[in-house]
């Protein structure tokens, strides 16, 4: 049995564009490397938070996991078994231990069913409950897990608001009582003060039910709060992965450092933001040989243009890819 | 102590729906002087933006409506003002940003034909000479060779250098004051950081005013000299940072406070401000953050608390804070 809960190897995904029709007749497409063979590990129970800036590929490795998309390359282990070598029906099986909570639940709830509908499909489709009063039963209860009154329960999605809809994504999610939460940007739409309820009650749910977290964000603070290790990503790849202290009080690699420096602290005595890299995000289209960072990295030297700096182990759990450390 | 800028007094703004009456803000007062930078935070829907609005005289009406108070700029009521003014005033003295620039640019045109219009109209501009101020402009707000890219259209660029296109767009009249609401809230943190300083430097440079709209506590400590905090419709906080950091007085602000993540300490659980916010339409009776409110007291579902200054500059509106009875 592996020490890991989920653990992530080589894991690669490439999207192609066709581009416009003159660059098709040329037979030319571009490469979208979401993700670039990415590496990372989530023991039972415990929260990694994964961190990193729009279109970094944070969001394509929450769905590579639940198996929404398919990888171009890699290996996902569960529990040290292959998921992508699982059965149709086995992997039907799995994905209930694998949840995904996203940032708009609106989204993802249907307009046209009460909480009662929504919360008790799940149960259906994975025999959980049969009869109507068990089914009424267990929505109940999940309701209460996640703080709301049983007043709820017929309701519609457009009748709560944005912080009671995300506790509805949340509590829909546990109904087939998963091991793996993945959340991706669960809170980032909520005003401070209902993210902290929300927070609050992931941490509970995580207490009560020993759930393992994949947690998705942009926000640095957000990422400090929840998380016990915590993974950086930049432009397809891992840059910095480490336990929360060292990323945060310690941080290696030149990009965390620059995201670290760049974040407004709600603190006027703390020293102002500001960047420390040149230019902007790289784009993931075709990216250069080498670092994704080298354009903008205030170290970087010729080797930085030429060999793709591998993520070195520096100390128990935390490493860093770069080649100046 | 010199005129302020810009003066709000007893500023109400309602929505005349069929559903009813929405008071997206009410009564709020407070003032910016020349060279101050005012940060306006609050919650969705708090009515950050309807005041901004109001400022700029954009309130549709139908169905808004300017219910009470006045809002002076240089010492003049902008409400009071023949059309023509207020479009001289928007196009010379306040400039605004927004969230999302590709709200406030024109995808079919050059963002050079652009600016370049505005200075024509605005500051009467020859062709050439409103060409060679745009290309000026937009070589200060830090776009690469700005030669060719003033012939560019909109969507040629990236998220953040849109960001300075609107802003060299906004400042390319010489405005004396600013209206930034949210500018950054859509930018990842690093561009953030980069817009931010931006805007302070040419916030000094100007030696223009500023007012900032955010929901962001962390964007303002460092933008902003004073902060203003709004709750529900309501102004309930005004001061200086250092005192709304240091020493807040309303409930609602120590709540906010309480409930931000923090960078440099973790905790297991955070405060968060228990509840929702009210519904806009059907708003509580006395203090609106009463519902939500650990310190409530019978007075407070009673009657709305007074906006009064507590220390010079320092103003909050809370019951706690009433005179003894004796
Ligand atoms: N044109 C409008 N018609 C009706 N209601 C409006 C209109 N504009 C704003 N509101 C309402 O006014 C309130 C304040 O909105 P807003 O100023 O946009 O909040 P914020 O900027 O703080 O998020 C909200 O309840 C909003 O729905
Ligand atoms: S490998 Fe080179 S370019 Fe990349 S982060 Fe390290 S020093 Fe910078
Ligand atoms: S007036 Fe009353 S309810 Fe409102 S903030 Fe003050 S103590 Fe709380
Ligand atoms: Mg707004």
């Amino acid at each position: 049995m592996s020490e890991y809960l989920l653990e992530v190897k080589n894991l690669v995904k490439y999207f192609t564009l066709n581009g416009d029709f003159v660059s098709r007749v040329a037979g030319k497409t571009q490469t979208v490397k979401a993700v670039d063979g990415i590496d990372f590990y989530i023991r039972p129970g415990e929260t990694l938070g994964l961190v990193g800036e729009s279109g970094c590929g944070k969001s394509t490795t929450g769905r590579l996991i639940t198996r929404l998309i398919e990888p171009t390359d890699g290996e996902i282990k569960l529990h040290g078994e292959d998921l992508l070598a699982f059965p149709p029906k086995r992997m039907r099986e799995t994905r209930k231990n694998v949840q995904l909570v996203f940032q708009d639940p609106y989204a993802s709830l249907n307009p046209r069913k009460t909480i009662m509908d929504i919360l008790s499909r799940p149960l259906e489709v994975h025999n959980l409950a049969t009869t109507w009063y068990e089914k009424r039963e267990r929505v109940l209860e999940l309701l209460n897990l996640v703080g709301m009154g049983s007043e709820h329960i017929d309701r519609y999605p457009h009748e709560f608001s944005g912080g009671q809809r995300q506790r509805i994504a949340i509590a829909r999610s546990l109904t087939v009582n998963p091991e793996l939460l993945i959340g991706d940007e669960p809170v980032s739409a909520l005003d401070v003060s209902i993210q902290a309820q929300i927070l609050n009650l992931l941490r509970e749910l995580q207490e009560k039910f020993s759930l393992t977290y994949l947690f998705i964000a942009h926000d640095l603070a957000v990422i400090r709060h929840i998380s016990d290790r915590v993974a950086v990503m930049y432009v397809g790849k891992i840059v910095e992965t480490g336990p929360v202290t060292t990323i945060f009080n310690d941080p290696q690699h030149p990009y965390t450092k620059a995201l670290l420096a760049a974040v407004p602290e709600a603190d006027p005595k703390k020293p102002p933001p500001r960047l420390i890299l040149k230019g902007e995000i790289a784009t993931p289209i075709d990216p250069p040989p080498g670092c994704r960072l080298q354009g903008r990295c205030p170290i970087a030297t010729s080797i930085c243009g030429e060999v793709e700096p591998k993520l070195e182990t520096v100390d128990t759990d935390h490493q860093v890819a770069c080649h100046h450390l | 102590m010199t005129q302020p800028v810009l003066e709000i007094d007893n500023l109400s703004v309602q929505f005349n729906l069929k559903r009813g009456v929405l008071r997206a803000i009410d009564q709020i007062s407070f003032e910016i002087g020349k060279g101050e930078t005012f940060g306006l935070v609050g919650e969705s829907g708090s009515g950050k933006s309807v005041t901004a609005r109001a400022i700029m005289r954009l309130i549709p009406s139908p169905p808004g409506e300017i219910a009470t108070g006045t809002v002076r700029f240089q010492g003049r009521d902008l409400y009071q003002m023949p059309d023509k003014e207020i479009r001289e005033i928007r196009g010379q003295n306040i400039a605004m940003v927004f969230q999302e620039p590709m709200n406030a640019l024109n995808p079919v045109f050059t963002v050079g034909s652009q600016i370049g219009d505005a200075l024509r109209t605005n500051m009467g501009m020859s062709k050439q000479e409103a060409r060679e101020r745009t290309i000026e402009m937009l070589q200060l707000v830090g776009i690469p060779s700005p030669n060719d890219r003033v012939d560019n259209y909109v969507h040629e660029f990236s998220g953040g250098m849109r960001q300075r296109v609107m802003l060299a767009m906004a400042l390319s009249c010489d405005p004396t004051f600013l209206i930034a609401d949210e500018p950054t809230t859509a930018l990842d943190v690093t561009i953030q950081a980069v817009i931010l300083e931006l805007i302070t430097s040419m916030i000094e440079r100007f030696d223009m005013s500023l007012l900032f709209i955010t929901h962001n506590l962390g964007v303002v400590a460092h933008a902003c000299d004073k902060i203003g905090v709004m709750y529900a419709s309501h102004i309930v906080e005004v001061g200086t940072k250092e005192e709304i950091f240091a020493n807040p007085q309303h409930p609602y602000t120590v709540g906010l406070l309480r409930s931000i993540p923090r960078l440099d300490v973790q905790s297991k659980f955070l405060t968060p401000i228990d509840g929702t916010v009210c519904n806009m339409m059907e708003p509580p009776p006395g203090c609106k953050f009463n519902p939500r409110c650990s310190h409530a007291m019978d007075i407070c579902r009673e009657r709305i608390p007074e906006f009064k200054e507590l220390s010079p500059g320092h103003f909050a509106a809370c019951h706690l804070h009433d005179q003894p009875t004796v």
